[in-house]
């Protein structure tokens, strides 16, 4: 199927883009277009401009500091997952990153993109939220940080308002000595996930959990932190007993009912699997970082 | 009300779409069109160009028979509108055998290991490869390896195995290169 008719701008400044969007109703922002053109493909969507935003040259930068990542509007999914220093900051990223479609998708989508699109079984809004991390909006009138957890409203919604363009995401470096682990399932290679989940796990030196985070996508209708499951390890020795314990708390996340796919029941299942596999990862990564 | 169209007296031939000026290097050389900001690349270089080896299988992004190079990347033509590649180079199947019809290694590879029926598919894969190949990376030839390459290219006859050899076969005459 053919997109239907638009006016095209490729912005040349971020003021520039700013402007367009503000004064143009029906506008969207066109950054990797992985999801956007599908959609327009298939006339789900049909903007009245788009503004292209791969032209500017801010938004194509990724820094990395001792406390975090800034990811740059239009860096694509794959210069992330292969940047030494944002795997050496936060390996997390590279581990989601390589179950997000397949290399020549992720050779044009972007991360910011998908962050936007917020599809509730996609992974980088999880690692986002996972992480702690947040994005820039700015608009005509100013600029504001959206924390993850405020950012992500319902299936493909969140807090950004339409004349507001997000012009970077901040990703946290990883807690030092912290254990992590990422793990997801889905049907065919490069689909988003049935299930997904992440977690960084910190312990003090005699081996008790000080801070355990979990969160995951394909659940629900947003990306969620597994808050009991975190509250089952918080405390405790990470042993097998409180892994067990932790997974099985996790059955009340799973919001999405049977759909197409799988049951709700199954989905249940996958997320306490999942969530085991990713403790256990987490354990050991964080005895390889002692050690 | 009507229940059978008439046939209409005269359709244009060309879109009345407003369109905007590009310009790119296509497989070494250099075009200049004039296209609707709504044509996807996929077409451009099918309908535009005439290279019609690039193949469209979904137009959302899931076959992978779009694939071409952009910039040196494979990407996939169906989810980039033409007007984005302006000042690109681009890479097709065309770009493979030489101008007297001599077939690339990586086009050998697939004819010699049976990697290939019908060959809709075929040149969405060897542009995924060709980019790996020339990627620089270091390449993980195991089965699983390969197939992870190949994941984002569907083939509805030939089956996965005998492309998987023909991209081990292929790399390894490149790596001897
Ligand atoms: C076959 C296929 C499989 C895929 N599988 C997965 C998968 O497994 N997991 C996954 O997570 N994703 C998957 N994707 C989607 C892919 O990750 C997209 O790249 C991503 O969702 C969107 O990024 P983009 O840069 O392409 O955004 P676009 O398609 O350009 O935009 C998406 C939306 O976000 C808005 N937007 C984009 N950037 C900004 C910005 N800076 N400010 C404000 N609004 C903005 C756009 O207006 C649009 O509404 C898949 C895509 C395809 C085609
Ligand atoms: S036609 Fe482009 S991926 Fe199928
Ligand atoms: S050879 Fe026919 S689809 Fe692959």
């Amino acid at each position: 199927m053919k997109p239907p008719l638009f006016d095209y701008c490729s912005a040349q400044s971020v003021q520039d883009a700013l402007q367009k969007l503000h004064e143009t109703p029906g506008a969207l922002i066109l950054a990797g277009g992985q999801s956007l053109i599908p959609a327009m493909n298939f006339r789900l969507v049909s903007p009245s401009t788009l503004i292209d935003i791969n032209r500017i040259p801010e938004f194509r930068k990724v820094e990395v500091t001792s406390d975090g990542i800034v990811v740059g509007a239009t860096i694509r999914h794959r210069d992330l997952e292969l940047d030494a220093a944002v795997h050496a900051a936060n390996p997390l990223l590279r581990l989601a990153l390589a179950h997000v479609a397949h290399v020549p998708i992720r050779n044009r989508g972007t991360t910011v993109g998908s962050l936007c699109h917020a599809d509730a079984a996609a992974e980088m809004p999880m690692i986002l939220l996972l992480t702690g991390g947040s994005v820039m909006a700015q608009s005509v009138s100013g600029t504001r940080t959206i924390p993850a957890e405020e950012f992500y409203k319902f299936h493909m919604t969140t807090a950004k308002a339409s004349d507001e363009l997000i012009v970077s995401a901040r990703f946290p470096a990883l807690p030092r000595g912290a254990g992590y682990g990422f793990a997801e399932f889905a049907r065919r290679r490069g689909d988003y996930a049935l299930a997904a989940v992440g977690a960084i796990v910190s312990c003090d030196d005699s081996g008790i959990v000080t801070d355990a985070r979990l969160a995951a996508c394909g659940i629900g209708s947003k990306p969620v932190r597994l808050t009991a499951a975190e509250n089952a390890l918080n405390g405790r020795r990470a042993d097998k007993a409180a892994m067990a314990e932790a997974a099985l708390a996790t059955a009340d996340a799973v919001t999405a009912p049977d759909d197409t796919q799988v049951t709700q029941a199954y989905r249940r299942h996958l997320l306490a699997g999942l969530t085991r596999q990713v403790l256990a990862q987490a354990v050991s990564a964080r005895k390889e970082a002692i050690a | 009300m009507r229940h059978k169209p008439a046939i209409a007296p005269n359709i244009p031939s060309v879109s009345a779409d407003p369109t905007v000026e590009v310009t790119m290097t296509v497989n070494g050389q250099t075009v200049t069109r004039h296209v609707s900001p709504r044509m996807l690349l996929t077409d451009f270089i099918r309908h535009e160009l005439g290279l019609t080896g690039t193949h469209v299988g979904c137009e959302h992004g899931v076959c992978g028979a779009c694939t071409v190079l952009i910039d040196g990347r494979a990407a996939r033509a169906c989810l980039t509108f033409a007007v984005q590649a302006d000042g690109a180079e681009l890479r097709t199947i065309e770009s493979e055998a030489s101008e007297d019809g001599t077939l690339s290694e990586l086009q050998k590879a697939f004819a010699e290991c049976h990697g290939l029926q019908c060959g809709y598919c075929t040149p969405g894969f060897i542009m995924n490869i060709r980019a790996h190949l020339e990627s620089g990376e270091k390449l993980d030839l195991s089965d699983e390896g390969i197939r992870d390459m190949i994941s984002g290219n569907l083939c509805r006859c030939t089956g996965y195995k005998n492309i998987v050899a023909a991209v081990r076969k292929s790399a390894q005459h490149f790596n001897r290169k």
